[in-house]
């Protein structure tokens, strides 16, 4: 009598899940394009998870309301909660994907779209991971539908040593210098390991890496060994709490926080306001510059808070770093169907339709101003076999108040680090068996 | 734990005929898992709810061993979950012409002896001094299997995908098909542990667990047993592992294996039902469900009035105060709740 | 020794030394309820984090520091009554591992309740103590980390005046000795561990105060109980003086271990060598720190 009952009580738990998810799918109406979002607004993450599912919603919304959509394709979307966690996730995109018009999928999560990349790609829909994800995504010829846009991983460590390289006058005057690389105990804080040893051999100097452990809310050794270390520069590869505590230890074990560069995961506001006066003068990359005085954020202010229809509840944070990427994200999105739209026709496009738009998504600098978005990215080159789309970095610093940019536009060494990236998703595609697409494959749609 | 005594599954063989009575349900139960319900699931019932079903309930089964049985509180269940999903990648990967069957054995056979390491504290430690030890466990593996890229063959993120599902030359492919591929392996194991149980071993566990001074004078080899407790059930779990991971997430990371999910594989057991085989199942079931229909509700009730934000935050508020309502209502499980309404729709009929 | 370094070896020392006291004041909260009613509370995180949010958005709201201070331990109390009549009365005589699973529950609660109420925002908490090293001899000392312990050193002693000289702190000791002697003499149990998990809101209050300090406050603090449990495997779950000795231990060998062991494993070392260490030392010396009687049944 062993697994009668258990069957019987999840074949009617079962129904019941399933019967609350038919109201959720939006009615077939044709032109409509949907965004299913594997948001997450509770739990540790909750802080980064509004902002950027906020801008990416303000963004939309600003397009339907606006423009009344993408050349009249209404956008629509739902959220799914994960809480940051995997499983959730998944659970979300097998409830979310029979919702009608799917375009792309945005889960801002390492490990959900690991655990996507699977099911996207036999389901031919895109999968968005904007300044971060799995690196050798970045080659469309093996991932035909996994897009890591504006700034993979190893672009980001190429980024941040160019920076360094400049504050000290040119790349080779970065001979004989020490720099720390401080990451988090995870998948995502070795990822760079490698790249930053290359590029040390490469311009000559000396890198230490040091391990924080997950989640990083003690760090006093290890910055008594960067103390003992005297590095010119430490780079903080951190994440989550990790973050303040480490500009707070530096500031105790009295290390210089103007020698402290941030990466990507380590830029936000939610990284430096509980550091207080320890974070003032830390520098973070970014790849979209923060602040509310670029006019799509001044129109997303005009058009929806000003009418009380925003998603952020907190409107102090209008243009914070989060939010800002969201907003990106949204643009990239919503050209990326334009774009597909001009070929197939102004209707509610298929995931694949999308995905050929996304291969071709190239806004130069006149379009990035056209979009109301001057200074606030720079621009982007999408192909078919470059699915990073050589997105260019800057650098801002924290005053106290608010970021201020402190750098150019400053461009990654791409060339470099193609090679790798090539290998790596060359022999990903050996193991699975996939076949290397050439440019000819590219304009086979499924409709 | 000690003055947990629901009855096991075993009880009745040894007063009835042990015959046909016993499997009667078990037998329809898995024909209508294995015929009817591939005929009629949706794609979202497989991959949203069976298959995390089954890998947790595995994992349930085999912690109900230690816990249950023997008494021996873990909270490193999802390490050794994480030992199996790596273990079976890693022999698959690099041990030539071994079949995937003998990777998820070798598999277990690693995570049991991962788990006898782990377990001898037990011999020296009781209660929640036992319990906090076994995350040494926890944080141990976790940290081996981020730090040593070797075991995700140096991938560059750390993160592997799961090779391709192929038992005795045929491949278990599709969502219906991985879901074959983890009912089999979880009704050999279920079996497997229903036989340990009503066995003198599975006498042994309990007498360890009861009182262990009484076991030692009658001649039971007490240390021995809690070692062999330790190694079955992380066996079990560690298959569990190579569920979860290739049949249900398709991926392997080690921080799918954290504590929230050893906390969650034991919230399972107390759930359904301590020192029960089919109390895993219906811990699981109540697990992996519950919060999608408390999300669902929500969504459907209160989702004009209330941003998605404050929807989430109430329901975690909810699922805690029903878990806590759960444990004051029914502490001996939903195995116990089942059997008392078993027993009053019996009484029933008798009384008509 | 040619060449070791002796003034960073202190300084290393006494940087762990001074986190240990910081693992101490959480493992404290977690004593005081284990103590009395037999519970690990794993709540006691989620306490941490809904006290200091409490707290930090009362004084965001314009409120005063010692005022904000009075309402959070107010509600802190009105919290441990709520906890005693909702969760621990109707759970008494269950098995321990039901109580443990019921705090885990109560921790989901609580963490959605302060983030319901008073939002996901990360917030940084400034104590007014400037936290700039100083200089003594070359071993630089962090000014923080000394008042952190000298609160700690001043609850350590309030509590145990409290216990000492208060009617519910004396029936504490009374319920802590044997609870059904105490029920027989007619003390009012209801009452003792109210008033206990009051006092571990309190606990709770303090070093919400000062790991947020540290750290921000956020969602991660509630992730600070599992620096704490080492902690208590290696003191005792029963024993305040274990849970002082048994951080400062911890605290000190973990960064040791960090700095001068860990390159040679790759670094990190520090998620489980707290764990490691409090297992080796009962395996040797299965009494632990203070000679606690370790038969206990879960």
């Amino acid at each position: 009598m062993t697994l009668f009952r258990s069957f019987r009580s999840t074949a009617l738990a079962a129904s019941l899940a399933l019967g609350f998810t038919l109201p959720n799918v939006a009615s077939a109406l044709a032109d409509e394009q949907h965004f299913p979002l594997q948001s997450y607004r509770v739990g540790p993450y909750a802080a980064g998870g509004t902002g950027f599912f906020g801008g990416f919603i303000d963004y939309l919304n600003l397009i339907n309301t606006r423009d009344g959509g993408v050349n009249g394709v209404k956008l629509t979307w739902s959220e799914g909660e994960t809480q940051y966690e995997v499983e959730r996730g998944v659970e979300a995109y097998e409830r979310l994907k029979s919702n009608p018009g799917v375009a792309a999928w945005n889960p801002l999560s390492v490990g959900i779209a690991y655990a996507m990349i699977d099911r996207i790609t036999q389901d031919k829909t895109p999968l968005i991971t904007i300044n971060h994800g799995r690196t050798d995504s970045t080659d469309g010829r093996v991932f035909p539908y996994v897009f890591p846009l504006l700034l993979n991983p190893y672009s980001e460590t190429s980024g941040i040593v160019n920076y360094i390289g400049s504050k000290e006058g040119g790349l080779e005057s970065l001979k004989g210098k020490k720099i720390v690389v401080l990451y988090h105990g995870s998948p995502y804080g070795k990822e760079t390991i490698p790249i930053y040893e290359l590029l040390a051999k490469k311009y000559g100097f000396e890198v230490q890496q040091i391990e924080v452990p997950h989640p990083g809310n003690e760090q006093q050794a290890q910055w008594l060994t960067i103390r003992r270390a005297k590095p010119d520069y430490v780079v903080l590869r951190g994440w989550g709490v990790m973050n303040p505590v480490a500009l707070k230890t530096a500031a105790k074990t009295g290390f210089p926080v103007d020698r402290i560069i941030g990466n990507v995961w380590s830029n936000s506001e939610e990284d430096v306001i509980p550091a207080g006066d320890a974070a003032k003068g830390y520098t973070a990359i970014t790849t979209q510059a923060s602040g509310a005085e670029y006019p799509v954020v001044k129109e997303i202010v005009k058009t929806l808070y000003d009418q009380g229809k925003g998603n952020l509840d907190d409107k102090k944070r209008i243009g914070s770093v989060y939010h800002n990427l969201g907003i990106v994200n949204g643009i990239l999105n919503v050209e990326a169907i334009r774009i597909a739209q001009q070929k197939f026709g102004k209707r509610t496009l298929t995931g694949d339709e999308v995905r050929w738009g996304f291969e071709h998504l190239q806004l130069d600098q006149a379009r990035v101003e056209a979009l109301g978005a001057k200074d606030l990215f720079h621009s982007i080159h999408v192909t078919w076999d470059n699915h990073e789309g050589n997105g260019y970095v800057t650098f801002q610093q924290w005053d106290g108040a608010k970021w201020k940019v402190v750098s150019d536009w400053i461009a990654p060494d791409w060339a470099l680090l193609r090679p790798i990236i090539e290998k790596s998703s060359e022999a990903y595609a050996k193991e699975k068996g996939i076949k290397i697409r050439t440019a000819a494959d590219v304009d086979t749609v499924t409709n | 734990m000690s003055v947990l005594l629901d009855t096991p599954a075993s009880a009745p063989n040894l007063s009835r005929t042990p015959s046909l009575k016993t499997w009667v349900w078990p037998l329809i139960v898995l024909v209508v898992a294995f015929g009817l319900v591939p005929a009629f699931g949706t794609s979202y019932l497989f991959e949203g709810i069976l298959l995390p079903f089954l890998a947790l309930s595995l994992a349930g089964v085999g912690l109900n061993l230690l816990t249950g049985y023997a008494g021996q509180v873990s909270l490193g269940s999802a390490a050794f979950m994480a030992v199996g999903a790596f273990a079976c990648f890693n022999f698959n990967l690099r041990v030539d012409g071994l079949p995937l069957f003998g990777s998820i054995i070798l598999a277990g056979l690693t995570a049991a002896a991962v788990g006898l390491v782990f377990g001898l504290p037990s011999l020296r430690l009781r209660g929640f001094y036992l319990a906090v030890s076994t995350l040494a466990a926890q944080f141990f593996v976790q940290w081996a299997l981020t730090k040593f890229s070797w075991f995700s063959n140096e991938s560059a993120s750390g993160v592997i995908d799961a090779p391709a599902l192929t038992l005795f030359g045929f491949t278990f492919e599709g969502a219906v098909g991985r879901y074959y591929f983890a009912l089999t392996i979880v009704t050999l194991l279920t079996f497997l542990a229903y036989r340990l149980v009503v066995s003198e071993v599975g006498r042994n566990f309990i007498a360890v667990r009861d009182n262990e001074t009484a076991a030692r004078i009658i001649g039971i080899p007490v240390l021995r047993t809690k070692l062999f407790a330790f190694a079955i059930s992380s066996f079990i779990i560690g298959v569990a592992g190579v569920l979860w991971a290739f049949a249900y997430l398709r991926t392997v990371e080690p921080a799918g294996f954290n504590l929230d999910r050893s906390f969650q594989i034991l919230f399972l057991i107390i759930i359904g039902g301590l020192a029960t085989i089919r109390g895993a199942f219906y811990g699981a079931a109540l697990i992996v469900v519950f919060p999608l229909i408390l999300s669902r509700l929500g969504a459907l009730v209160f989702g004009d009035l209330f941003d998605s934000g404050v929807l989430d935050m109430a329901q975690r508020i909810v699922l805690g105060a029903l878990i806590i309502l759960f444990l004051i209502l029914e502490p001996d499980g939903l195995a116990a709740l089942f059997a008392r309404i078993r027993e009053k729709i019996r009484g029933g009929f008798l009384r008509s | 020794m040619t060449g070791f370094d002796w003034l960073f070896f202190t300084e290393v020392l006494v940087g762990g030394l001074l986190s240990g006291v910081m693992y101490s004041l959480v493992a404290i909260g977690f004593v005081l309820i284990y103590k009395t009613s037999g519970v690990l509370n794993f709540a006691q995180g989620a306490m941490l984090l809904f006290a200091a949010l409490t707290f930090v958005s009362l004084t965001e709201r314009g409120i005063n520091f010692p005022l904000a201070f009075v309402i959070t331990f107010a509600i802190m109390v009105a919290l441990g009554i709520a906890i005693e009549r909702a969760v621990l009365r109707p759970l008494v005589n269950k098995p321990p591992i039901t109580l443990f699973m019921a705090t885990l529950g109560l921790s989901y609660v609580l963490e959605g309740a302060a983030q319901l109420v008073w939002g996901t925002q990360v917030h940084g908490l400034d104590l007014g103590i400037e936290d700039l090293p100083f200089d003594i001899g070359g071993v630089f000392i962090s000014q923080f980390d000394i008042f952190a312990a000298a609160v700690a050193l001043g609850l350590v002693v309030a509590l145990s005046l409290f216990f000492r000289y208060t009617r519910i702190g004396l029936g504490f000791r009374a319920v802590a000795d044997d609870q059904f002697a105490a029920l027989a003499v007619g003390l009012k149990l209801n009452w003792i561990w109210a008033s206990v998990w009051a006092a571990a809101g309190l606990v709770a209050l303090v070093a919400g105060l000062l790991w947020g300090a540290r750290s921000g406050v956020q969602f991660s603090l509630s992730l600070i109980v599992l620096k704490a449990l080492p902690v208590l495997v290696l003191g005792g779950f029963d024993s305040i003086l274990g849970a002082i000795v048994g951080g400062l231990l911890v605290g000190a060998t973990e960064k040791l271990a960090e700095v001068y062991i860990g390159e040679y494993f790759g670094g990190g070392i520090e998620s489980w060598f707290a764990y490691a260490v409090a297992l080796v030392f009962l395996l040797i010396r299965p009494a632990g720190l203070f000679g606690q009687k370790l038969v206990e049944r879960v």
